[in-house]
C-alpha cells in the first residue's frame, strides 16, 4: 500500500463493478487522439490486409459493408485511467478479415488514416477478440471516435484500437507503433496495468 | 517528431507539497518536491495516486506546468465538479501533505527546446497548463524560437497564469500572448474578446509557410475545432500536435 494521503477518502462507486487496477468509471465517452481528426472520404476509403510476403487483400467501403457484421458489447479501458462499461458496437471480426490470408507471421502493425500506428501480436486479433467497427451505439461511427471505421481490441488498452484504421501489415518481427515508441507498454494489458515501458 | 527519453520502469515516487499558488477560484498550482525526479520535457504529464486510510487508491493524470528544475515539479489542477481527485487537490491539500506520482509520461505532445522553428500554442481553459511548461522552458533555456500563445478562456477571471503571462509577454523577447474570452458581456468592444476562429488564428498565429509547430490543448470540442481550422488553413497535419482533455470526472 502506498503512503496515505491526509484527508483523502475517495469516492467508491456505488455500482459493484470490477475495474482493472488504477482505472475509474466514466459515463461519457472521452476523446483522445494524437493530432487532428482526419476526415476520411468514403468514396476513397479502403481497408487492406497485407501478409508478410506482400500479398494484399483490399476492401472498399461498399465491400466492407457487405461483409458479415457482428454486434459486440464490450468494456473499454483507456491508459489515461478511464473505463467505460457496456459499450455497443457493430463491426467485422478480424477472423473474417484475416480468413483468406496465408501467413506464418506472429505480429501486426496497424496503420491509420492520419499516420497513427500501433502494434500487436497477431493472436490478439484472432478468435473473436478484435473487430473493425463501423457503428457505435446504433449509429455510424463519428470521426472523432474513429469513423468511418476503427479497430476494436477491447481486451487491451484503448490506444491499441486504432481509430481511422486503414491497413494491417502482418510481420515476422514485432515493430513498435506510435505510442509504443514513446514510452507506452508494448502489449498494454489493462488487467496487468501495463501502461508504460517496464510495467 | 520528438522521441521521448523515457527509459526503463516508471516507479511511484513520494511527492511532498512544498507550496501552493491559488490561480483562480477553481484552480491551483501545487509545487512538489520529488526526490530522484528523473527530469521531464515540456508538455509531459505525471500520473498521480492518492491513497485513503483503508488502502483505496485513485489515479489521475496531470500535466506538468513547470520547466525542468531538479526535483521541483509544478502541477496545475482545475477542479472538476463532482470529480474524485481534483476537488481534493484543489480544496484539501496543504503544504506538507504527500502523495505519489510517477512519470514523466508522454513523448508526443512535447516541445524540443533545441528546435528553432516558430511555435504556435493554442490553449482552451486549463489546456494552457502543458503549454505554460513550454513557455517557461523556452525562457529558462534562452531559446530564440518565436512563440505565440492564443489563450481562450470563458472570462478573464477563469484564466490561469494571467499575471505571469502578461509579465512574460513584456519581458520575454519573441513571446507574444493573445487572450480570447468566450463569455463576456456583449457590450465588450475589445476585439480580442471572442471565440477563437479562422481570423484569430491568422492574426495571432503563424502563416503555414513558416512551418510552425502548433500545439493545441483544451477540451475535446475546442481541440477538434482549432486543429481542423489549422489544417484547413494549410498547416501540415503532422505539425499540429493535440492534447484533448475529456470531461471525465477527474
Amino acid at each position: 500500500m502506498g503512503i496515505v494521503s491526509r484527508g483523502f477518502g475517495g469516492r467508491r462507486s456505488s455500482r459493484a463493478v470490477n475495474l482493472p487496477p488504477g482505472q475509474y468509471l466514466v459515463e461519457d465517452f472521452p476523446v483522445l487522439s494524437a493530432g487532428p481528426t482526419p476526415l476520411v472520404n468514403l468514396g476513397s476509403w479502403t481497408f487492406t490486409v497485407r501478409s508478410e510476403t506482400g500479398e494484399a487483400q483490399e476492401w472498399n467501403w461498399a465491400q466492407f459493408l457487405a461483409l458479415p457484421h457482428e454486434s459486440i458489447t464490450v468494456d473499454l479501458h483507456c491508459v489515461t485511467k478511464w473505463s467505460k462499461l457496456g459499450t455497443a458496437w457493430e463491426g467485422v471480426s478480424l477472423d473474417t478479415l484475416l480468413s483468406d490470408v496465408a501467413s506464418s507471421a506472429e505480429f501486426v502493425l496497424v496503420s491509420a488514416y492520419g499516420g497513427y500506428t500501433t502494434n500487436l501480436p497477431l493472436e490478439d486479433l484472432l478468435d473473436g477478440k478484435a473487430w473493425v467497427a463501423d457503428r457505435y451505439d446504433g449509429e455510424a461511427l463519428s470521426p472523432e471516435h474513429g469513423g468511418p471505421a476503427r479497430l476494436l481490441v477491447p481486451h487491451l488498452y484503448l490506444w491499441k484500437s486504432a481509430k481511422w484504421v486503414r491497413d494491417i501489415q502482418l510481420l515476422n518481427n514485432d515493430e513498435p507503433g506510435f505510442w509504443e515508441s514513446v514510452g507506452y507498454h508494448n502489449y498494454g494489458d489493462p488487467w496487468r496495468e501495463q501502461r508504460y515501458w517496464g510495467d | 517528431m520528438a522521441r521521448a527519453a523515457v527509459l526503463g520502469r516508471l516507479s511511484w515516487r513520494v511527492a511532498d507539497v512544498v507550496d501552493i499558488v491559488e490561480e483562480t477560484s477553481t484552480a491551483r498550482s501545487l509545487i512538489l518536491d520529488v526526490p530522484d525526479w528523473p527530469g521531464h520535457r515540456p508538455g509531459q504529464h505525471v500520473d498521480l495516486r492518492l491513497t485513503a486510510e483503508d488502502g483505496y487508491t485513485a489515479q489521475r493524470s496531470y500535466s506538468i506546468s513547470s520547466a525542468p528544475d531538479g526535483g521541483r515539479v509544478e502541477l496545475t489542477v482545475q477542479r472538476v465538479e463532482d470529480g474524485e481527485v481534483s476537488p481534493y487537490l484543489v480544496d484539501v491539500v496543504e503544504p506538507g501533505d504527500r502523495f505519489e506520482v510517477r512519470g514523466p509520461v508522454g513523448g508526443y505532445f512535447v516541445w524540443d527546446p533545441d528546435d528553432p522553428a516558430p511555435v504556435l500554442l493554442v490553449a482552451g481553459g486549463s489546456g494552457v497548463v502543458p503549454l505554460m511548461a513550454m513557455i517557461r522552458t523556452r525562457a529558462a533555456r534562452g531559446s530564440p524560437a518565436p512563440f505565440r500563445l492564443i489563450y481562450s478562456s470563458r472570462t478573464p477571471g477563469t484564466g490561469v497564469y494571467r499575471q505571469e503571462l502578461r509579465v512574460r509577454a513584456e519581458s520575454n523577447p519573441g513571446l507574444e500572448v493573445a487572450f480570447a474570452f468566450t463569455r463576456v458581456p456583449s457590450t465588450a468592444t475589445d476585439a480580442g474578446r471572442r471565440r477563437v476562429g479562422t481570423d484569430r488564428l491568422r492574426e495571432s498565429g503563424w502563416p503555414p509557410d513558416l512551418g510552425p509547430t502548433c500545439f493545441v490543448c483544451g477540451p475535446t470540442g475546442f481541440v477538434e475545432s482549432i486543429s481542423r481550422l489549422l489544417v484547413d488553413a494549410g498547416h501540415d497535419p503532422a505539425r499540429v500536435l493535440t492534447e484533448r482533455f475529456g470531461p471525465t470526472g477527474g
